[in-house]
């Protein structure tokens, strides 16, 4: 593909669990497909949600190369960044894409003043040369996340509230200006007054910075509130993905169904009792569809074989054999 | 029922004493489900140590008191919070945050549970009798009874998280104390042990205390909450009144402030942080942040007025009290400034 963007290529991960003997293979991702683009103009929030144990953490560990995919492909604007990386490959790389963490406590040191992660991150990605650039840039970071440099600079974690750390941890991904965001869970360490300041300053990143982002979470509330399209994840496996509003309002994926059921809303209460799944590292296993166990829908066929990934004309696509009348597919499977 | 009376919970630190709960003064009834809501740092969880009766340095009670009522042997006997501890387990117990990791990593379940709080059912039954009663106790809940003989780190964290419901539930204690239950865990796995604590209320006719900042899972189980802000409750009501009519600002911003699925209302954090617990402003704790306040607020503590059966708020905006000039507020008034 030409252009700026991210592709993710039958990316798999695969984790041994347990000792020498008797280890079992889980897939903690298998087989996921993605792109992005990253040209500017085309800027976007992609939220990835899935439960624990979803792969959606480790995906974008992958995506920033902090862990190395057992199979397929991750090329950032041509770059495959899959493999083993130079130094200056790696300064590329990170120039492109930056993390933001879940727990803001545990990202900066409580024994250092927090602006010297900012100086480090002016200074070894962005390549500032002089004291007086690295403020320069540090200084428009934190403007640009609503803070300043005076009220940041010379103090420590512990002088700040959790939003106020998280909107630091922005503002230092953002020096190198890069071209996509990876925020893992950005906002469940911070209290329900302050989150939204974060989310919506991924909205004005996206909008006036043109960065992409790439927002990791389990909560479908501010999913739907901050982003564009939407992959969810279960059990390795993207199963349903689309434009936000459309995937959220109308499932179609059971699984989707089933999150959207359980979230604890206010102004409704919940129905009949769901299902939980007994031993949840099984599912791994599963040769067919991974939900079979757990889905109200489940046919003969959906054990025995990989549901097809399915288009529908909204945008969206959709990892199971409902939409498509179980039995035609199979057929296909069977003559292929 | 449970009495906490003008508690205040502190802690002693090197810059100073934490004043993490100040004056809180509520009741616990019997057969309900209490929610307790509020942010970090709100106080809730201290007041769930103080209930409990597990309080031990650095934290201390600096003032009033917790009163359980317990029935013995017929007997009505009031136990003051000192002796709360000889009643743990039979009376109340107490499910702590992450309790997903208190287990001991190398021990059995079954043997954690016997070797503490179960000795004396142990002595009184046997162990394989009193085994057998808890496997089919589990199967009453739906869960896999195999459970039991598993180590912590093969159960998943919502498993384990039902299994340390279940088993706290198990001698049916009239008390049962949960901080944060469900906090690390996925919607579904929430909604499943959620609605086993409601299942269980209603079977056992005891009484549940939920810690939560959810405003979702208060609304989803519980019958009456309370409203914690900085220390102090802000605001208490029957769970369907409190979302209906909030009557702190505080309770409609903590309702309010965060999306839901299909609104596509633009939402707004608010601005500010909750006051240094060391200390405290004399005046309204929530001041500072809330689009209400006017320098008054700023001078005066607003006391719990009961706006309408049941409904007491602590805000002079909404509540004015009738007894806005007592010595105490207006001393503390003049401290903080």
């Amino acid at each position: 593909m030409t252009g700026k963007s991210l592709e993710i290529r039958n990316v798999s991960k695969i984790y041994r669990i347990g000792g020498l003997i008797g280890a079992t293979k889980i897939a903690a991702v298998d087989r996921v497909n993605l792109s992005l683009s990253l040209e500017a103009g085309q800027a976007q929030v992609l939220s990835l949600v899935g439960e624990s144990g979803s792969g959606k953490t480790t995906l974008a560990r992958m995506i920033l190369h902090l862990v190395q995919p057992t199979h397929g492909e991750i090329i950032i604007d041509g770059m495959n960044t899959g493999g083993r990386l130079s130094r200056s490959q790696l300064r590329i790389f990170r120039r492109r894409a930056q993390p933001i963490f879940q727990n803001p406590f545990e990202s900066f040191s409580s024994r250092k003043t927090v602006d010297s992660y900012l100086f480090e991150t002016a200074r070894n990605i962005l390549g500032a040369k002089s004291k007086a650039d690295a403020y320069k840039a540090v200084d428009e970071a934190l403007v640009n996340v609503g803070l300043s440099a005076e009220r940041v600079i010379g103090r420590y974690p512990n002088q700040f509230s959790g939003g106020e750390l998280q909107r630091i941890s922005v503002a230092r991904a953002m020096i190198p200006h890069p071209e996509l965001l990876v925020a893992d869970e950005p906002v469940s360490m911070i209290d329900a007054s302050m989150r939204m300041n974060v989310v919506n300053l991924f909205k004005k990143l996206r909008d006036e910075f043109n960065v992409t982002i790439l927002y990791i979470t389990h909560d479908l509330s501010t999913a739907y509130y901050v982003s564009d399209r939407i992959a969810i994840m279960y059990r390795g496996n993207i199963v349903e993905s689309g434009p936000s509003a459309a995937v959220l309002k109308k499932p179609v994926h059971p699984y989707t169904e089933l999150l959207l059921d359980s979230v604890a809303k206010i102004g409704e209460k919940w129905g009949e009792v769901v299902r939980l799944p007994d031993m949840e590292t099984k599912e791994y296993g599963y040769v067919g569809c991974k939900f079979a166990e757990r889905c109200p829908y489940v046919r003969d066929i959906c054990r025995k074989v990989k549901p097809p990934m399915v288009a529908a004309e909204d945008g969206r696509e959709v990892l199971c054999f409902k939409p498509v009348d179980y039995e035609d597919v199979e057929q296909k499977q069977v003559t292929k | 029922m449970i009495r906490i009376k003008h508690l205040s919970a502190h802690y002693q630190t090197v810059q100073g004493t934490v004043k993490a709960t100040e004056d809180v003064a509520f009741d616990i009834f019997d057969n309900e489900i209490l929610g307790i809501a509020g942010e970090s740092g709100c106080g809730k969880t201290t007041l769930m140590k103080a209930i409990y009766g597990n309080v031990e340095p650095p934290m201390f009670i600096a003032s009033g008191s917790i009163e359980l009522e317990v029935e013995e042997l017929g007997e009505q006997k009031i136990i003051p919070n000192h002796e709360i501890h000889r009643y743990w387990w039979d009376y109340i117990s107490y499910i702590p945050q992450a309790s997903m990791s208190v287990l001991n990593p190398v021990v059995r379940i079954k043997d954690q549970f016997l070797d503490s709080y179960l000795r004396a059912e142990v002595r009184a039954l046997g162990k394989q009798a009193l085994l057998d009663r808890m496997a089919a106790y589990l199967q009453e809940l739906e869960l896999p009874p195999e459970v039991l003989n598993a180590f912590p780190h093969q159960l998943s964290g919502g498993m384990r998280q039902r299994v340390i419901v279940a088993l706290a539930t198990f001698v049916h204690p009239k008390f049962v104390l949960a901080d944060e239950p469900t906090t690390a865990l996925d919607v579904v796995v929430q909604r499943g042990i959620l609605t086993m604590l409601m299942n269980l209320q209603k079977q056992l006719h005891n009484t549940f205390v939920i810690v939560s900042h959810d405003m979702g899972v208060h609304y989803q189980i519980t019958d009456r909450m309370v409203i914690m802000y900085a220390g102090k409750v802000a605001e208490i009501a029957r769970t369907d009144v409190l979302f209906e009519r909030p009557q702190h600002p505080y309770t409609e911003m903590l309702i309010n402030s965060l999306p839901r699925v299909g609104d596509d209302q633009q939402r707004a954090g608010i601005g500010g942080r909750p006051p240094s617990l060391l200390n405290p402003p004399g005046g309204c704790r929530f001041a500072d942040r809330c689009y209400l306040a006017d320098a008054y607020c700023r001078q005066v503590q607003p006391d719990l007025v009961e706006v309408e059966p049941g409904h007491f708020v602590a805000c002079l905006k909404r509540a004015p009290s009738l007894a806005l000039t007592t010595t105490e507020s207006s001393h503390r008034g003049d401290a903080g400034k």
